[in-house]
Order: C-alpha cells, then sequence, then structure tokens
C-alpha cells in the first residue's frame, strides 16, 4: 500500500512541470557538447569583458598619444598601439560592448517583429499570409548586406541604424521558420481542444503556440548574433556604420587599413577579435539547436 | 514540371514589383529635397524647381513609380548626380565583373565545400574531419574583407607575381579566395550532415550488402541524393556572395557593382546606388528561379507545391 502511494506521488511530481524536465534535458545535452560550451563560455567572458573592461585598463581609448604611435606589441601596449598612439588592447575592450550591443539589439527588435509577422502569417493564412510572405521574399530578394547598405544610406550613418538596418535584415529570416512552426503546430489537436474551451486567437496564440516553437527561435537568435556582428562590422568597415574615433572593430580596421602594411598588429587583431566573437556564437548556436532538436540540423 | 515552372515565374512577379518598388521608395525617403540633391546644394531655386518639373517630381507618386519602371524596363536608370554620366552605361561592365568574381567564388566554394564535406563524411571523428570541420568554422566566423586584408598582406606582398589590387588575370586570385572562404565553409558543413544522414539510409546498406564498391556507393548512390539539399545552400550562397561582393571589392579596389554602390552613397549618388542596388536585386532574383527549378529537377521525390 505504501509503495503504491509513495510511485503515485513521485509520479505526480514529474508531471508538475514537463517544461522544466525539458529544460533540464536540453541542458544535459549542452553540457555534454564540448565545442558549444567553450562558445558559451566565450560569450559570458565577453560579455563580463564589455561590462567590467573598461575599468580596468589604464589606457583611454580615444586620446592620441603622439609619442607612442605605431608601437609593435610590448609588455605596456599588449596589443600596440595605432596611427594615433591610441592602445588597440583598449579601443578593443571599449569597442567590446558597442559590437555584443549591436549584435544582440538587432537580433531582439528584428527576431520580435519577425516572430510576431510568422506566427500571424502561420496562425491566419489566407490573405494575411500572403501579404506578409510576399514582402518578406521582397526584403529577402535583396543580397544580405545590401539591403542594410541601403537603409544606412537612407537613414545615415551611426550605430542606432546599424541596428535598425541589421534588424530589418533579420525579420525576413524570423518571420519564414516562425510561419513553418506555426503552421506545423496549428494543426495539432490540442490547439482545437483550446479553441473548443472558447480562447482567444490572441491567447492560442501567445499561450498556446509561441511556447511550442520557441526551440528554432532561440537557435535562429543565436547563430543570427554571428551574422548581425559580421555585418555590423563590414558597415562600420564601409564607413557606414560607426564613425571614428569610436572603437568600433570595423571602423578600426578600416581606419588603421593605411599603416598596416608595416604594422600589421594593427589589422590583426581587430579582425581576430570579430572572428573570435562571431565563432563563440556560432559555437554556441550549433550546440543549441543539437540539443533542442536534432531534426534542425540541416 | 512546364507546370512549375510557369507558376514558379507567375510567383516572382509580386517580388520584382516589392524590389522595384522599395527601390523606387529609397529615393524618396533620403532626408532632404531630392531635387535639391540632384542639383546640387548651392543651386538657387529656380534651378530646384527646374530640376524638380524635369525628373517628374510634381507628379504623383504612382505616376512617378510606373515611368521609373518603365524606363528601367528599357534600361534607363536616370543620370549620374555628379558625373552626368548615363548610370546603366556606367554599371554594365561593372555588372560582369561582379559576376565573374561572384562566378569564380562559387566555383571555388563548390569544388573546396565538396571535397572537404565528403572527407569529412566518409572519415567521420578522424582528425582529418575534426580539422575539416575546426578550419570550417572558423571560415565560417571570418569577416571576409579582413580575410582579403591579410591575404593582401601575407600573400600578396611576399608573392610577387600576384596583384593585389584590380580585376583580370592573376589579381583575380586573392578576391575570389576571400569571397569563397565563407560559402566553402558553409557547404562542406551541408555536404558532410548530408552525406552522414543518406549513408544511414536502407538503401545504402543494400547497395554495399549486394557487394557494390565502397567507391561507388559514396558517388554514385550517397552523393547524388545527398547533393540535394546543397543545391539549395549553393543558391542562397550566391545572394551572400554578391552581398559580401561590397566588401572584397572594396578591399581589392575592384571596379565591379559593388564598390560602385558604397562609392555612390560616400558620395551622395542616388540614381547610381538606386541603379546599381536594383541590378543586384534583380540578378539574385534570377539566380533563386534557377536553383528552385534545378531543386525541381534533382529532386523528384518534392512535392509540386
Amino acid at each position: 500500500m505504501a509503495d503504491t502511494t509513495v510511485s503515485a506521488s513521485t509520479v505526480e511530481k514529474k508531471r508538475i512541470n514537463p517544461q522544466i524536465e525539458n529544460f533540464k534535458n536540453v541542458w544535459r545535452k549542452l553540457r555534454q557538447n564540448r565545442l558549444a560550451m567553450a562558445g558559451g563560455f566565450l560569450i559570458i567572458f565577453f560579455c563580463v569583458a564589455a561590462v567590467v573592461g573598461p575599468w580596468l585598463t589604464s589606457n583611454d581609448p580615444n586620446m592620441p598619444n603622439v609619442s607612442d604611435r605605431l608601437q609593435g606589441p610590448s609588455g605596456e601596449y599588449w596589443f600596440g598601439t595605432d596611427h594615433h598612439g591610441r592602445d588597440i588592447f583598449t579601443r578593443l575592450v571599449h569597442g567590446m560592448s558597442i559590437t555584443l550591443r549591436i549584435g544582440i539589439s538587432s537580433v531582439i527588435v528584428g527576431g520580435t517583429v519577425g516572430v510576431f509577422l510568422g506566427i500571424i502569417s502561420g496562425y491566419y493564412g489566407g490573405r494575411i499570409d500572403a501579404v506578409i510572405m510576399r514582402s518578406m521574399d521582397v526584403l529577402l530578394a535583396f543580397p544580405s548586406i545590401l539591403l542594410a547598405l541601403g537603409i544606412v544610406a537612407v537613414l545615415g550613418g551611426s550605430i542606432t541604424n546599424v541596428i535598425i538596418a541589421i534588424a530589418i535584415f533579420s525579420i525576413p529570416v524570423f518571420a519564414r521558420i516562425v510561419r513553418g512552426s506555426t503552421l506545423a503546430v496549428r494543426k495539432l489537436e490540442y490547439i482545437d481542444a483550446v479553441r473548443a474551451l472558447g480562447a482567444s486567437d490572441a491567447r492560442i496564440i501567445f499561450l498556446h503556440i509561441l511556447p511550442n516553437i520557441v526551440s528554432p527561435i532561440i537557435v535562429q537568435a543565436t547563430l543570427f548574433i554571428a551574422t548581425a556582428v559580421l555585418s555590423a562590422t563590414g558597415l562600420s568597415f564601409l564607413g557606414l556604420g560607426a564613425t571614428p574615433p569610436t572603437p568600433e572593430w570595423g571602423a578600426m580596421l578600416a581606419d588603421g587599413r593605411n599603416y598596416m602594411w608595416d604594422h600589421p598588429h594593427i589589422a590583426l587583431f581587430p579582425g581576430l577579435a570579430i572572428a573570435l566573437v562571431v565563432l563563440a556564437f556560432n559555437l554556441f548556436g550549433d550546440g543549441v539547436r543539437d540539443a533542442l532538436d536534432p531534426k534542425l540540423k540541416s | 514540371m512546364f507546370v512549375y515552372t510557369i507558376r514558379r515565374l507567375i510567383q516572382t512577379i509580386p517580388v520584382l514589383i516589392g524590389v522595384t518598388l522599395v527601390v523606387f521608395l529609397m529615393m524618396h525617403l533620403i532626408p532632404g529635397d531630392p531635387a535639391q540633391i540632384m542639383a546640387g546644394e548651392r543651386a538657387d531655386a529656380e534651378t530646384v524647381e527646374l530640376t524638380r518639373d524635369r525628373l517628374g517630381l510634381n507628379d504623383p507618386l504612382p505616376v512617378q513609380y510606373g515611368s521609373f519602371v518603365w524606363n528601367a524596363v528599357q534600361g534607363d536608370l536616370g543620370n549620374s548626380i555628379r558625373s552626368g554620366r548615363d548610370v546603366s552605361a556606367e554599371i554594365v561592365p561593372r555588372f560582369w565583373v561582379t559576376v565573374e568574381l561572384a562566378v569564380y567564388s562559387t566555383i571555388l566554394s563548390v569544388f573546396m565545400g565538396l571535397i572537404a564535406g565528403i572527407i569529412s563524411a566518409t572519415r567521420r571523428n578522424s582528425i582529418s574531419d575534426m580539422v575539416i570541420m575546426v578550419v570550417a568554422l572558423f571560415g565560417l566566423s571570418m569577416p571576409n574583407f579582413w580575410l582579403g586584408l591579410m591575404l593582401i598582406q601575407y600573400i600578396g606582398l611576399t608573392v610577387g607575381w600576384i596583384p593585389v589590387s584590380g580585376w583580370g588575370g592573376a589579381a583575380v586570385i586573392l578576391p575570389v579566395i576571400t569571397l569563397g572562404t565563407a560559402g566553402a565553409a558553409i557547404i562542406a558543413r551541408m555536404t558532410r550532415s548530408s552525406m552522414l544522414e543518406v549513408i544511414h539510409q536502407d538503401y545504402i546498406r543494400t547497395a554495399r550488402a549486394k557487394g557494390v564498391k565502397e567507391r561507388y556507393v559514396i558517388y554514385k548512390h550517397a552523393l547524388r541524393n545527398a547533393l540535394i539539399p546543397v543545391v539549395t545552400v549553393v543558391g542562397l550562397q550566391f545572394g551572400v556572395l554578391l552581398g559580401g561582393a561590397v566588401l572584397t571589392e572594396t578591399v581589392f579596389a575592384i571596379n565591379g557593382l559593388g564598390r560602385f554602390v558604397v562609392e555612390g552613397i560616400n558620395q551622395r549618388d542616388f540614381p547610381i546606388v538606386q541603379g546599381s542596388v536594383l541590378v543586384l536585386a534583380l540578378l539574385f532574383v534570377l539566380v533563386n528561379f534557377i536553383v528552385d527549378i534545378s531543386y525541381r529537377l534533382l529532386n523528384k521525390r518534392i512535392e509540386l507545391d
């Protein structure tokens, strides 16, 4: 008798929150993936460095120091100095927050709009779907960075405008994926059941569909941060994003270009920094994808 | 197949309308008066008014859009503000340079990507697999403009016979590597995962069981089916390449369409920006169309809609 009660109550406990169980399961898989964990730790490290770093560096990121210009890496200047005598390491540390801010906020803005459009499109179908998805097709018809380039040309170059441009460029990517997932979930029986119980469309969309399509959204968001960072540094490199003397990494590369032939360290370190941040998000995104849903691996 | 082609062709019409509309509106969304920009900053009110009239800016927007599309169809993309030259005539030679750059880079990335992907998949979990995947991941994460700068620095300037700027002859080597690397990385990863999926299918086991040589199993049975998803990636990659050409052309001072866009933006020469962006977008729409059709030809299992 006693035994049955105990096992019944454990079953009951397990049933309490399948979402937490699911999360634990994903976390366990993610922890076994060494590359993904390396990526995750790098991301945390970069975030901490972006917040704390500027307080720890003793040099000024923007103050020219003519007597120390174009110095190679040394104990005093770890990554050397640029043509204004500014410490490259300090500038990279100060630029970290700009890079992360652009990457993360453009994905949040673009992802929110894209998820909203995709879910509406997939849920209602018909004419709404046709209008939304044809508009997304139009945005996708502009090859990658070109759309962002056009938007920045219209808005003018600044970090905020780069975020807006990349956010717009990410909308169709999210909308397409979310629409597909919504279509799959919408047909499931429990949605019919909830609707029969009298739930409103908004309730069904936000409480019953959205939680079930979170996996592909998370995967896409993580991987798109990598794309966003590459695009943003590219725009700044072209002189259309952050402007000097802002220690943005792409702008640093553009700025130091004329001096790099004799002083390779000027271009080497900012590029490596970009590559490392992008690599971290790619590694982590890959891992999250595999942990959440191996079927997405394509 | 014919019906599918026609249907797919009809589907591109709204996209074409949308693309032209976006490019047309770019001009009107720019802060400031287009006529003033066109006439020059120091032009007096009368000249501005004349320019406005000449450009048809007093017409209602739909009429303006109509004539923009009508002119574009006839190959008239307006004149450059700075040089006054015909934009279409300026675009044509640059267009071919960019197409060449993108095509060579695609060939390089497909070639490298397939080889690396097949090696990785057939020798799963070996050292070569791990090395290839790590290199691919890094190739994917590098900004291509930085890769270009590094190639100039460490190869262009040490190997004397490779020019580090311009286009044509040996000068194509470094830009093509710069632009093709990320694509090669993506195709390698895609080929690997696609091959691994196919290798576990029943018909591969059957082929092996009936004694087909391993080489035939890989190249004749597995690769053919594994290539289907790769084709789509190649198509998408082409768009990324066209966008990436903007940066590559800037780094190597190549007179292509991508660099033309950037110059146009920097000089606020909007007819140039408009024309080049329109041409690049149309090219990408065309490539996507071709990819969809060939995808359909390759994969007979896919449903018609």
